[in-house]
């Protein structure tokens, strides 16, 4: 039997990585948001909603131009690992080099410390850990993608277990109703992420992973879907608008005969994430 | 646009309106949900405060940490709903404003009407920009809390919008929410 070559990446070089990630994340505001935000300003015909968009949009060039985070909610550092079965992590524990890159990183960075270590009893809070998310993929090399994610709008997520004849019109509403619940405190423009499919938690997960995608290519659902969330006219920071959303994206899995699992996780404005590949 | 010199006078408070665009400028506190439920324990426990809030204004806000050479990291406002259960203490015991951003409860409504309070937005998710009308920050409370301690904060033309004014006219309940 012929053995497959095996690549070595040392655990010193990911815990670098995953530190740099989170500057590039927190600081420089992904090129696809910071487009939809200025189309949007261009849509809005009322004078507070282009204040507000154009506020939003100089607050992305000041941060990137004094090293500021976008937002002073530096989020609950989401990460998600795509690891090549052909790769070997040497010279440590790969979850310890992530954590302890998004330490450095975060701390490096004056970004905030808003992680406690226990939910219940709460305590001092301190930079670190992340959430991770781990896939094994086909080849020799590892992709991480750091998703800092506020919890303004973190908090607002939802998910329901729809039966699998459910009219994909329910499916919708429910969708364009989240968004509602989430309305002015979510910090609107928003971000959807939709899981569709999986089991409940799966959804979920497909849900966030939907936000990394770039926002300014979309399929025919995600766009009429798109229009309707507008429809709310909820507007930027809630004081009513014609962009309510910046873009819509959709993941979907395979599920089970017996149900239909739709997850919403919904994104600030400040829609942040990056990506490296060793 | 209304440029506003802190303390906030009953005068001054009456004459802003709900959506007026307000520059600030004067001495306000940060406090969030931690510093919130401290607070209104100590009230309740009739220990007394860290600090005097009468006449004065709350942030809902943590900041990063602050960057070398700067006087404050990045600092926008966090979700006002959080301390909607803790707002009507401290107006009792004459906290006269509140910056945030989203929507307030019936309750925290009322409590402003009572006690002729009043509500600003400011801009959401818009923290390094805000950064900049911040010139002096210090601890005032609780310096354990991190992110979530009291600070005071010296703000020049910070930008606001009467969110809730002293008469109960909610912007949110005008835009259908």
């Amino acid at each position: 039997m012929k053995e497959t070559n095996m690549r070595y990446i040392k655990a010193e070089q990911i815990k670098k990585i995953v530190a740099g990630l989170c500057y590039e994340a927190n600081v420089i505001l992904r090129p696809d948001i910071l487009g939809q935000l200025k189309l949007a300003f261009k849509k809005e015909h009322s004078s507070r909603a282009k204040k507000i968009l154009k506020a939003i949009i100089d607050n992305a060039k000041t941060a990137l131009h004094e090293k500021l985070a976008i937002c002073q909610d530096t989020g609950m550092p989401v990460v998600f690992v795509q690891l090549g079965q052909d790769v070997h992590v040497s010279g440590g524990n790969l979850t310890k080099a992530i954590n302890d890159g998004v330490g450095i990183g975060y701390k490096r960075n004056y970004l905030r410390n808003s992680i406690i270590k226990d939910p219940i009893t709460r305590g001092k809070p301190g930079f670190s850990p992340a959430v991770i998310h781990y896939e094994i993929v086909p080849g020799q090399k590892i992709k991480i993608t750091l998703l800092p994610k506020g919890f303004g709008c973190e908090n607002k997520a939802q998910v329901k277990m729809f039966k699998p004849t459910t009219n994909i019109k329910v499916i919708k509403e429910f969708v364009v109703d989240a968004v509602k619940q989430a309305g002015p405190d979510a910090c609107p423009p928003f971000v959807v992420g939709i899981g569709i499919g999986g089991t409940q938690d799966y959804a979920c997960l497909l849900a966030k992973k939907a936000l990394l995608r770039k926002i300014d290519k979309q399929s025919m659902f995600e766009k009429e879907l798109l229009k309707e969330i507008n429809k709310l006219g909820i507007g930027p920071m809630g004081l009513g608008g014609k962009v309510t959303c910046l873009g819509v994206n959709i993941e979907t899995y395979p599920t089970h005969i017996a149900g239909l699992p739709v997850a919403v996780n919904i994104s600030c404005h400040a829609m942040r994430s990056a990506s490296a590949v060793l | 646009m209304k440029n506003i010199t802190l303390p906030l006078t009953e005068k001054l408070i009456e004459n802003l309106h709900v959506g007026d665009e307000v520059l600030l400028t004067g001495k306000i506190y940060t406090a969030r949900d931690q510093a919130h439920a401290r607070l209104q324990k100590a009230i309740k426990s009739g220990k007394g405060l860290p600090l005097d809030l009468k006449g004065q204004i709350i942030y809902y806000c943590g900041p990063t940490n602050t960057p070398k050479g700067k006087v404050i990291g990045s600092c926008g406002p966090t979700t006002s709903s959080r301390m909607d259960a803790f707002t009507e203490d401290l107006l009792k015991i004459g906290l006269i404003g509140m910056i945030g951003k989203g929507i307030r409860s019936q309750q925290v409504l009322k409590a402003i009407k009572r006690y002729k309070a009043i509500y600003f937005l400011t801009y959401a998710g818009c923290g390094a920009l805000l950064s900049k009308y911040v010139k002096t920050k210090k601890i005032a409370a609780y310096p354990d809390l991190g992110p979530e301690a009291i600070y005071r904060l010296e703000v020049i033309d910070f930008p606001l919008i009467v969110g809730i004014d002293s008469k109960g006219n909610d912007i949110f309940k005008q835009k259908g929410f």
